[in-house]
């Protein structure tokens, strides 16, 4: 059953939309947890939470990467599907092609979810080789939990270079992009949108892309900056 | 009085299915505001008769906006820019003197050109055979009230119901989906006490059939809302998502 949902024209859309939303709300997390940069000149509050979930979670930890990898993987094969589908549906494209505009929510970002995403994406990949997989810094002892890892000093090296500092802003916009129809989107796709709502869902969906956009640009603007 | 003016189509003309295809441009000189965009295509086909060449080939019936055999993209929007209206019923005051437009068939794999202007949109009819209909008990005619259905369903069914299957839905979309045809359908009959006995299968069979017939998957781009001549909404298509989810779900016919 579970593959034939995968095939299908309308369970392609429920998988995008469940995956879709649970990695915005995977996004949300990070991003306010993120925040915790800002608690403290020392970012001891920074390497805590990082401490706590790396090492204080167990199992658990493991469990939610194993569950997000997987998530990744499926919304991106079936979003990748979906672009390919559309050539082998219309291999000779319009000499002349525009939106009728009106109820229509065509946009630049239902046009580059694709594009979007796939960036997204690569830089997934990227930001956990120079995170995860960075340098392990060691930490000045803390009450209760001793020498951990400064995560905290390798964000703010990190964000101290352009590229990072321009790279990773770049990014975040066209992640609130990849959101503005995204979220919407999944909602419609889950058939959990009356038609009295759409504009309200629409506008709520670009809010949060924008709300994440920003609650991630403030952290590497800031370090580039040298506001913190 | 209607003033005439001059008006410049760049048409798409292609001899057959597998012909290779291009466009001609040509010039109407006597077009009038009043007139609707297939008389000013009937006009350029009499010009062409005359000077011994082959008229382009369009569908149309009852010119009425209602058949839903007329159908072209007309600078680059399915049947042209005035909303909730078919081509036959688009009027060349919409234009101006010396304006060129370019007009396209619907390009879609599942549409087959067969000649200029024209596709096969068969799949659709397909599409309504393997569910687009509703049981009928043989005998007498039942009593007109003896099924209830409340207000709001009946409305919303006929909403649904409008659909004339000319498939601009499927010629303005991105993907070239046909997910609000097969939705209008599905959903016109899931507000139905009629159209219940054969709900589950229906969803299913017509879903797969559409996917079958090789037109794309949805991407929410909601363009076919906004080139539909019947105006049907994109609520259709999140109807027939939970309708499919309950049926798959259920795992029953």
């Amino acid at each position: 059953m579970l593959t034939k949902l995968y095939h299908s024209p309308v369970g392609k859309k429920v998988v995008t939309g469940i995956t879709g939303i649970a990695l915005t709300l995977f996004v949300l997390v990070h991003m306010t947890g993120n925040l915790a940069f800002f608690a403290d000149e020392t970012g001891e509050a920074y390497n805590r939470y990082s401490h706590f979930l790396t090492h204080q979670l167990g199992l658990l930890f493991y469990a939610i990467e194993i569950v997000l990898l997987l998530i990744f993987l499926l919304h991106l094969s079936i979003g990748v599907n979906i672009w390919l589908g559309k050539r082998r549906a219309r291999p000779r494209p319009y000499d002349t092609y525009r939106t009728a505009g009106g109820p229509s929510r065509q946009t630049v970002s239902s046009r580059s979810m694709v594009l979007t995403g796939v960036i997204v994406l690569a830089f997934t990949v990227w930001h956990l080789v120079s995170f995860k997989y960075g340098t392990y810094y060691d930490s000045p002892p803390y009450d209760g939990v001793g020498v951990i890892r400064d995560i905290a000093l390798l964000v703010r090296e990190r964000f101290a270079t352009p590229l990072y500092g321009i790279g990773y802003p770049a990014v975040m916009l066209l992640l609130a992009v990849h959101l503005r129809h995204g979220v919407w989107s999944a909602f419609q796709s889950l058939g959990a949108v009356r038609p009295a709502a759409t504009p309200a869902v629409y506008g709520a969906g670009t809010l949060v892309g924008i709300a994440i956009g920003i609650g991630f640009l403030v952290l590497p603007l800031a370090i580039f900056f040298q506001f913190v | 009085m209607a003033h005439s003016m001059r008006i410049n189509l760049k048409i798409w003309r292609q001899a057959g299915p597998d012909a290779p295809g291009r466009f001609e441009t040509y010039a109407v000189e006597e077009a009038n505001p009043h007139m609707s965009f297939l008389e000013l295509l009937d006009v350029l086909n009499e010009q062409l008769i005359k000077e011994g060449k082959e008229p382009v080939e369009f569908d149309h019936d009852c010119r009425e906006g209602i058949c839903g055999s007329c159908g072209l993209v007309v600078n680059g929007v399915a049947h042209g820019p005035q909303k909730r209206t078919a081509v036959c019923q688009l009027h060349m005051r919409h234009y101006g003197d010396g304006d060129t437009i370019v007009v396209e068939p619907w390009r879609a794999t599942a549409f087959p050109l067969i000649r200029d202007l024209v596709v096969d949109r068969s799949a659709f009819d397909r599409i309504m055979a393997a569910g687009g209909y509703v049981s009928v008990s043989t005998g007498n005619a039942p009593d007109a009230n003896a099924v209830l259905i409340s207000k709001v369903d009946a409305e919303l069914a006929m909403d649904y119901a409008s659909c004339i299957g000319c498939g601009a839905s499927v010629a303005a979309c991105p993907n070239a989906s046909a997910s609000l045809f097969t939705a209008a359908k599905v959903a016109q009959f899931a507000h139905l006490p009629q159209g219940h006995p054969e709900r589950r299968r229906r969803v299913r069979s017509m879903v797969e059939t559409m996917e079958a017939e090789g037109f794309g998957d949805c991407s929410n781009h909601a363009e076919c809302e906004a080139v539909c001549p019947k105006g049907i909404s994109i609520s259709a298509i999140a109807t027939m998502r939970r309708e499919y989810m309950k049926a798959v779900l259920s795992g029953s016919d």
